[in-house]
């Protein structure tokens, strides 16, 4: 699905971090955001998926579209991994998650409470469930970050594999994920007036 | 919806004992009471329905600020506010599963703790009618408080100073039922204002509950 | 000039500089008449004696009480719809006075009360309305202390006003219900049934007249320093971006 962001600002607890950005994210691509830490890419992705209200500008498809994937990994600790994954299946009104199995090498871990696992194995059913939302773009914060080599490679396939349907995805990262995709240095639309409001 | 309302029951059960905590409370709050004021059976027997009404109110309030903050913490609630259902959806999930896992257990607890407290005859069946009329309630109210706390980290008692004076209504008409059927006397209008009270609640407070949730999680 | 213009914290200061010394000059009138006139001009009740006198502090702060949360209420409500944060800062400005008009209303009743019911605390309706009042300010005071993003607070402690005062309209029914009470009915209504003779009423409404001015100033004032602290945070902010 073709992401379409036109003039968008960007804010965080009152303080505007980006304004003026615009980018275009045509199906079967992604974007890779770049800039230093506190440059907004956080917020960025927030806002894409609805969770931070935009100040100005628009994003065309709205947050239904999106799915989002951030530091936490969302899943339950008292929970299977195969109840994680259900839970979420049904939540997001999809009934089959094997393919999300298979993706992430899930299948000897299926009855294991997510407790237990390494922060490695939370990560991958953190991702995996990305799989399970049936929406084609996919907003992603940092999502290799406890991944060990093997498994950003299989990451880098299921994003691959996303894309080919005509998904598409914005990814903040530093890990080449082999993606071919363009770069967007976000500190370019770092916003010049940082308060929203400057009535005080 | 209903997922959601199932994983939070399983979840409570699963972590530290489920409806136990809430129900050994109100057991100790039950047992502290003739120490406090003396076994004089009139007594006892008088303030019964007040006091299992306040216990059953104090006992839900427990596990009330763990509703929305630990699927915050681990980004849960954040996957959640982007899902296909709508946030008070979510709210109502989780204020009915706090319900099956608190509420309704204290209300059936109650007759039981009632003897203790020399809780005359008819009140039983009655303590049991009106809380489990209006423990809903008490877990709406609570989840709106929850919502308004769940970014603080020591909100549990910012919580209790939030929900306590919004449970007045509930637990006076709740107590007042009890009281009237137990002296023989017409419960009919104050049972029908608790029931009323209940369904206001489940029907508006999950609009400002989630309003509130999307303020917090921004 | 439109209302809304004081919308801008820096008009709402330019004005307020002007009228806030008028505002405690005139209170202080209206409260000095209205009080010295009650206390010391108006004959005493042939039942209640001379503990009567004591409604021109009791009525009016009771009065402010409710007033003061209503104000709270509107001002929210505005916050929400039109994000003018002077509004949101004048309901986080009056509910400290709104707080404060309880506990003299409560103070009052309790003294009013002890020499007719022969006790300092009647668990009577009206009395135990204000106290369940008083809770409610409390929470509202305390949710503001504890959220630290000033927007936040505002759209947290606006939506608690809102389910709060449904709440504190259905418990002042419910506290009818409980129980028949000991206070007296209404002493000031709108009807022609005048329970307390004329002599008592004129000096009361300008009690009340000042009580209301009273309150309009100290808002007023804590207003502007509401502003002025969120000004600090505003400068601090930009501080740390730089």
């Amino acid at each position: 699905m073709h992401l379409t962001v036109s003039k968008l600002g960007v804010a965080r607890g009152g303080v505007r971090l980006l304004e003026g950005l615009s980018f275009d994210v045509p199906a079967g691509t992604a974007l890779i955001l770049r800039g230093p830490n506190g440059s907004g890419k956080t917020t960025l992705l927030r806002t894409l998926a609805g969770l931070q209200p935009p100040v100005g500008g628009q994003i065309a498809p709205g947050p239904d579209h999106m799915a989002y994937s951030a530091h936490a990994d969302a899943i339950k600790a008292a929970l299977t991994v195969s109840e994680n994954l259900a839970f979420w299946a049904r939540v997001f009104g999809t009934s089959d998650f094997e393919p999300a199995i298979t993706a992430f090498r899930l299948g000897a871990l299926l009855d294991r409470p997510a407790g237990e696992l390494s922060s490695g194995q939370k990560r991958r059913l953190g991702l995996a469930r990305l799989m399970l939302t049936g929406r084609p773009i996919w907003c992603l914060d940092e999502p290799t970050v406890s991944l060990d080599a093997e498994a950003v490679a299989w990451f880098g396939d299921v994003v691959r594999g996303h894309l080919q349907t005509g998904g598409s995805a914005v990814i903040a990262t530093h890990i080449d994920l082999r993606l071919a995709a363009p770069e967007l240095d976000l500190a370019a639309f770092k916003a010049r007036v940082p308060l929203i409001d400057q009535a005080f | 919806m209903l997922a959601l309302f199932i994983r939070d029951i399983r979840l409570a059960m699963r972590a530290g004992g489920g409806f136990g905590l809430a129900l050994a409370f109100f057991l100790i709050l039950v047992t502290l009471v003739p120490f406090g004021v003396g076994t004089d059976v009139a007594v006892l027997s008088k303030i019964a329905p007040g006091i299992l009404w306040v216990g059953a109110l104090l006992s839900s309030l427990l596990s009330l600020d763990r509703i929305f903050a630990l699927d915050r913490e681990d980004g849960t609630l954040d996957v959640l506010a982007t899902a296909p259902i709508p946030l008070e959806g979510v709210v109502i999930a989780k204020a009915a599963a706090h319900w099956v896992t608190t509420g309704l257990p204290l209300a059936f607890a109650a007759p039981a703790l009632g003897v203790l407290l020399h809780l005359p005859a008819p009140g039983h069946l009655w303590l049991l009618i009106t809380l489990a009329i209006g423990t809903p309630a008490l877990s709406m109210i609570g989840a709106f408080g929850a919502a308004l706390t769940v970014g603080l980290k020591r909100g549990g008692l910012l919580l209790s100073l939030l929900v306590l004076p919004l449970y007045v209504p509930t637990l006076i008409f709740g107590a007042e039922t009890a009281a009237r059927a137990i002296a023989g006397q017409a419960a009919t209008t104050p049972l029908l204002l608790l029931a009323g009270i209940t369904l206001g609640s489940v029907a508006l407070l999950p609009f400002a509950s989630a309003a509130v949730l999307r303020v917090n999680l921004r | 000039m439109k209302f809304w213009e004081f919308a801008n914290p820096r008009v709402f200061m330019g004005w307020t500089d002007k009228v806030l010394p008028w505002a405690f000059a005139l209170a202080g009138a209206a409260l000095a008449t209205g009080l010295i006139w009650g206390f010391f001009f108006t004959p005493d009740d042939f039942r209640q004696g001379s503990t009567v006198k004591i409604i021109y502090l009791h009525v009016p702060s009771a009065f402010m009480a409710i007033n003061a949360w209503i104000m709270m209420l509107v001002a929210s409500l505005i916050w929400l719809i039109r994000r003018h944060h002077v509004s949101a800062l004048a309901a986080k400005a009056a509910a400290p006075v709104g707080i404060t008009f309880t506990l003299i209303a409560l103070f009052t009743g309790a003294v009013w009360g002890q020499p007719m019911w022969g006790t300092w605390w009647a668990w009577d309706p009206r009395l135990t309305s204000f106290l369940i009042l008083f809770l409610f300010y409390l929470g509202y005071v305390a949710l503001w202390a504890a959220i630290e993003d000033p927007d936040t607070a505002a759209d947290l402690t606006s939506i608690l006003c809102i389910v709060g005062s449904v709440f504190a309209l259905l418990s002042r029914y419910a506290v009818l219900f409980w129980n028949q009470g000991l206070h007296q009915g209404a002493s000031l209504s709108l009807d022609k049934e005048v329970y307390i003779a004329d002599v008592f009423w004129l000096p009361l409404v300008v009690s009340i007249g000042g009580f209301l001015l009273l309150f309009v100033a100290l808002v007023l004032l804590r207003t502007r320093t509401e502003i002025r602290a969120r000004r600090l945070f505003a400068l601090r902010l930009r501080e740390r971006m730089a």
